[in-house]
């Protein structure tokens, strides 16, 4: 399921080198495509009994080429190292890495690879793309802003997924009344210019 | 025959059967694993901590505008002023378990959020330390309230069956001698 997104990682396709080229040429286009993980966060809230729960992900990658003059040039991946979770409690993070959650045995990690990217006005945009969690890919799309300030590139976004959808939460966790179904995934990507 | 009010009676015997629910679930609570009956169960846990808190409000407000019927004439001094130690004792374990509680779950990181809808604001922030110390605040003071209540329990008994006074007839007024 996630080889083709495996495969672009690796061998950036001559599109997106010419892009690139092209890209570095006028000094005010400045496209921003190095992670910085000090200052980028992601997490997510899940509600237990009513309680909005945060949690968070300690270690992720990503390969950028942002644009803010041309964003629907732009791809993005996310890959997150789902090991890296943490739940709340220790009790939480083995239970949530177990089979009936993440199940990071066979399945380590979780992607989201950018499809499209549209802007939405002034500094909001959004990005469309496919969501690997668990071997299952769904579409999801998720609302963005971006700021530059100190030479960096900040994207502070949200989206709202089904967990069961992915399988997450599985088995007598199935019962949304105590563990709801939608949980929001939170990011605060910080991107230098390459 | 001197007795309490009828809100009194209420509230004393609401809030102890409010109290023989909640202690027996938190201390069988915490044994499970995770699951979600776990998680229900400590969310009922606190719904019913949080409402004994607001019962023990209003029944010290009561107290405070309502006096309790005087003791018994053949009462020993020591035993009233045993009595009112012991009752003033079980106030205040009405009023800090639950705040113990409510304060351990915000530095645990789990807001409480009264029957699923009403979010209690957390004076808190995340911090493991403190949650572990409130959490062993907390299951101390509840070894206090169930050993106050034992000594309680007895207490209106002997009243009842040795002295034979109307100790607690006035605050189980349908319990005929
Ligand atoms: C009068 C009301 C309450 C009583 C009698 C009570 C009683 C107890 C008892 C006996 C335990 C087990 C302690 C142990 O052995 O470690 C416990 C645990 C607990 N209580 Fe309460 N409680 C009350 C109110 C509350 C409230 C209002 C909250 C939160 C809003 C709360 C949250 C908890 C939590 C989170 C635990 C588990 C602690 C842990 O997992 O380490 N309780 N409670
Ligand atoms: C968790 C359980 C209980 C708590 C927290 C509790 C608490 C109290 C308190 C604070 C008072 C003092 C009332 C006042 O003078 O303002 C009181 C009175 C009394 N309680 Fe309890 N109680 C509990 C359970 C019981 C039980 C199970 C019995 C009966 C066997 C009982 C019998 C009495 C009696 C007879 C009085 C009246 C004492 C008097 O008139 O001086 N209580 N209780």
């Amino acid at each position: 399921m996630t080889q083709p997104i495996a495969r672009r990682s690796r061998a950036p396709t001559p599109a997106l080198l010419a892009f690139c080229l092209f890209a570095a040429l006028p000094a005010q286009a400045v496209e921003y495509a190095v992670l910085k993980p000090e200052a980028s966060k992601i997490s997510f809230v899940s509600r237990q009994m009513g309680v909005p729960v945060e949690g968070g992900f300690k270690r992720f990658g990503a390969q950028l080429s942002f644009d803010p003059a041309k964003p629907a040039t732009s791809r993005t991946w996310i890959e997150i190292d789902l090991t890296s979770v943490d739940a709340g409690s220790r009790e939480a993070n083995e239970e949530v890495m177990g089979r009936n959650w993440f199940d990071t045995r066979p399945f380590p990690t979780a992607r989201f690879e950018s499809t499209a990217l549209k802007a939405l006005g002034g500094n909001r945009f959004e990005a469309r793309g496919r969501l690997t969690v668990k071997g299952r890919v769904k579409e999801i799309s998720a609302p963005f802003t971006f700021t530059e300030s100190a030479g960096k590139g900040l994207f502070v976004g949200a989206f709202t997924f089904k967990r069961l959808e992915f399988g997450i939460g599985a088995g007598p966790w199935g019962d949304t009344d105590t563990v709801a179904d939608e949980v929001q995934v939170k990011f605060q990507i910080t991107a230098a210019p390459r | 025959m001197p007795a309490y009010t009828r809100t009194a009676i209420v509230l004393h015997w609401l809030i102890a059967l409010l109290i023989c629910v909640a202690l027996p679930m938190g201390l069988a609570m915490q044994e499970l694993a995770l699951s979600p009956l776990k998680l229900k169960l400590y969310a009922w846990h606190k719904w019913l901590g949080v409402t004994v808190f607001l019962l023990a409000v209003l029944r010290v407000l009561w107290r405070a505008t309502h006096a309790a019927p005087p003791e018994p004439e053949t009462m020993p001094p020591w035993q009233r002023t045993a009595a009112r130690l012991a009752h003033g004792a079980l106030y205040a374990l009405l009023l800090l378990i639950p705040l113990s509680g409510w304060l351990m779950s915000s530095a645990k990181g789990f807001q409480t959020v009264y029957l699923g809808v009403l979010p209690l604001p957390d004076l808190l922030a995340k911090d493991e330390a403190l949650g572990k110390l409130l959490a062993l605040v907390h299951e101390q003071l509840n070894h206090v309230l169930l050993a106050l209540v034992i000594v309680h329990v007895a207490a209106a008994v002997k009243h009842h069956r040795v002295d034979r006074d109307d100790v607690l007839v006035r605050m189980l007024p349908w319990l005929k001698h």
